[in-house]
């Protein structure tokens, strides 16, 4: 016999990391997966869906709604309860470290849900990795632009080579024990400060 | 020096947090040797997920919320057991200016006079049935909240049931004032400053507040891992003293512009200073040019507000109990009754000398006027502590309580 594939609902106000769940459950073979980034009119997406696990984040403020209304039965045709409630307390740490909650229909058994879960976790972490990893980006070419910015003042002011610019940075950092670019911000800070045409 | 206590607590953007965030802003954890660390939470959800995970030692809870925990009402309960309250009142019931334009035109004044405004609602409810337009909507912050207790009570009290006659939904407190202005919900109970913000907007009209519902009435707790607790008593004793401090600086008017301030910062409420002087002060804008002062509208400290009473406890179990949420049995009465622990608080502020009351449980509604109290003469004040209804909660006659059927006063 076939078992029917389970309906997953994803909600996420985050549209970027919603679509690499919904990217991860399909290449995990569930077919049927919603994704919803707005809560407003849940209760009858819910009803129409009929989902058998809901994945959402837990900065989503809707929580508390959403868990109330999964105790009402008038809303939703079957009880659905928190899934790590039932779980180890490894997957309670891991899912709340990664962001993410899940809720399953009463009566689904755990180890079919469980790999979703797993999934949900490991795509949230990667997600926070790639958003990490471009905000380090990002401030390594703002540093990189400040660098810039005290060479030149150094070279005009001192008469240094560029290279010679850098190395005294390089030279004041360390002796101070602080970073190049923060080295680089007060000096450029300070050129502003010294001459307002400067900065 | 290297703090003593390392504490991580969880709060909510809601006013009432302000004792938890002074305690670490103003010093008063510092100086008691605690290092406490406090994280923003979008949803109580995530304050229970923290707690149970113990990514957070303590929180700013609702109330009735660690008795829901206690009680196995929540998914991923843990024992949680309260020491210390954050405050009493704060709360009001904004309505749309549709609705109250037709609660006025059933006798609702701008005077917050629960009785009054509840009677025209009333009468409105009934109008609209009858002419078979779709029930209103309020919301509340959760359903395990002093919010939805208070206006169920309200309601009740004055002849509308709001299991039946209303519908009841959940929406964050950041939320209502947009839910409000967009039409999807007809009201809502919140703490402030999420009333204020719907008055200034133009988009609302306080109808009534917690503080004329049920005067010096329980509110937010703190709410601390039980295990927690029972590792690091010390630890726990020396925030509680800290709080207290805390809680007195909050209450003291000659530092109202700096609490307001520090509240108004991003990293807590993120709203302007004057949002934060409604709740300070009790003088509300109500909507449409109306202004009242409300008396003990927010205690953070006075008329012992910070007191753990184990009847605030049992009444919120008896509304968990009315509403469904629970069924009555000496164990579950028992397991309310231990949750709220005036005897941890006890001891954390015995070494100060502090007036203390001489009881742990009070009978609610017994005091009509300001009453001084404990063996230290006036230095403790309680009350008026009374239901607008006129009705007494006595804890040691719970039974008799649930028993009322009906809640509807009589009609003159």
């Amino acid at each position: 016999m076939i078992r029917k594939s389970l309906t997953v609902l994803v909600i996420d106000e985050n549209h970027i990391r919603a679509s690499i769940i919904e990217a991860g459950l399909r290449e995990a073979g569930h077919e049927q997966v919603t994704v919803v980034h707005d809560v407003a009119g849940i209760a009858r997406r819910i009803a129409e869906i009929e989902p058998d696990v809901i994945v959402i984040d837990l900065e989503n403020p809707n929580r508390d709604m959403l868990e109330n209304m999964f105790q009402l039965s008038r809303v939703v045709k079957r009880p659905i309860a928190m899934f790590v409630d039932r779980s180890d307390q490894a997957s309670i740490e891991a899912a709340v470290e990664a962001g993410v909650s899940a809720y399953v229909v009463d009566g689904l058994r755990q180890e079919r849900v469980k790999p979703i879960l797993d999934m949900a976790i490991s795509r949230f972490n990667a997600f926070s990795r790639m958003a990490r990893e471009l905000e380090e980006a990002r401030s390594e070419l703002e540093d990189r632009k400040v660098i810039d910015r005290a060479k030149g003042i150094l070279m005009r002011s001192r008469g240094l080579s560029e290279d010679a610019a850098y190395t005294l940075l390089r030279k004041t950092a360390m002796n101070q024990n602080r970073k190049i670019s923060e080295i680089a911000q007060s000096l450029v800070t300070a050129a502003g400060l010294l001459d307002p045409g400067e900065s | 020096m290297a703090a003593e206590h390392q504490i991580n607590a969880g709060f909510i953007p809601l006013f009432d947090s302000a004792v938890l965030v002074a305690a670490r802003e103003i010093g008063f954890a510092a100086r008691e040797g605690v290092d406490l660390t406090l994280s923003r939470e979008t949803s109580w959800a995530n304050i229970r997920d923290r707690i149970a995970i113990g990514h957070f030692d303590l929180a700013h809870m609702l109330g009735p919320m660690p008795i829901a925990c206690n009680l196995g009402l929540t998914p991923l309960a843990s024992d949680t057991i309260v020491p210390f309250s954050l405050g009493l009142g704060g709360n009001c019931v904004t309505v749309s200016n549709t609705l109250w334009a037709g609660m006025a035109a059933h006798g609702a004044l701008p005077d917050l006079d629960p009785a009054r405004t509840g009677k025209a609602l009333g009468a409105l409810i009934r109008e609209r049935a009858s002419s078979g337009g779709d029930p209103l909507r309020f919301a509340v912050v959760h359903p395990h909240s002093g919010h939805n207790y208070e206006l169920r009570y309200w309601l009740a009290a004055c002849g509308i049931d709001p299991a039946r006659e209303i519908e009841v939904v959940i929406v964050p407190p950041p939320f209502m004032a947009d839910a409000l202005a967009a039409g999807r919900i007809d009201g809502y109970c919140a703490g402030e400053p999420w009333n204020s913000v719907s008055v200034v907007a133009g988009t609302g009209h306080i109808a009534t507040v917690k503080a004329t519902i049920w005067k010096t009435s329980p509110e937010k707790v703190v709410g601390v891992r039980k295990a927690w607790a029972e590792k690091h008593p010390e630890a726990l004793s020396a925030l509680l003293r800290a709080l207290h401090h805390a809680a007195r600086w909050c209450q003291d008017p000659a530092n109202r512009g700096e609490l307001a301030a520090l509240m108004a910062q991003p990293s807590f409420l993120g709203l302007s200073p004057a949002l934060q002087m409604p709740i300070l002060t009790g003088h509300l804008a109500l909507g449409g040019g109306s202004e009242l002062t409300v008396e003990d509208f927010f205690l953070p400290f006075g008329k012992a507000a910070n007191f753990p009473w184990k009847s605030h406890a049992l009444w919120f179990y008896t509304q968990m109990v009315r509403w469904g949420q629970v069924k009555h049995s000496a164990a579950h009465m028992g397991l309310a009754r231990d949750t709220y622990r005036p005897d941890l608080y006890r001891a954390a502020l015995k070494p100060l000398g502090v007036a203390l009351p001489g009881a742990n449980a009070k009978v609610e509604g017994a005091l009509t006027a300001a009453t001084p109290v404990g063996s230290a003469g006036a230095s403790l004040v309680l009350g008026p502590d009374g239901f607008f209804d006129g009705r007494i909660f006595d804890p040691d006659r719970i039974d008799d309580y649930l028993a009322i059927r009906d809640w509807a006063m009589p009609t003159g």
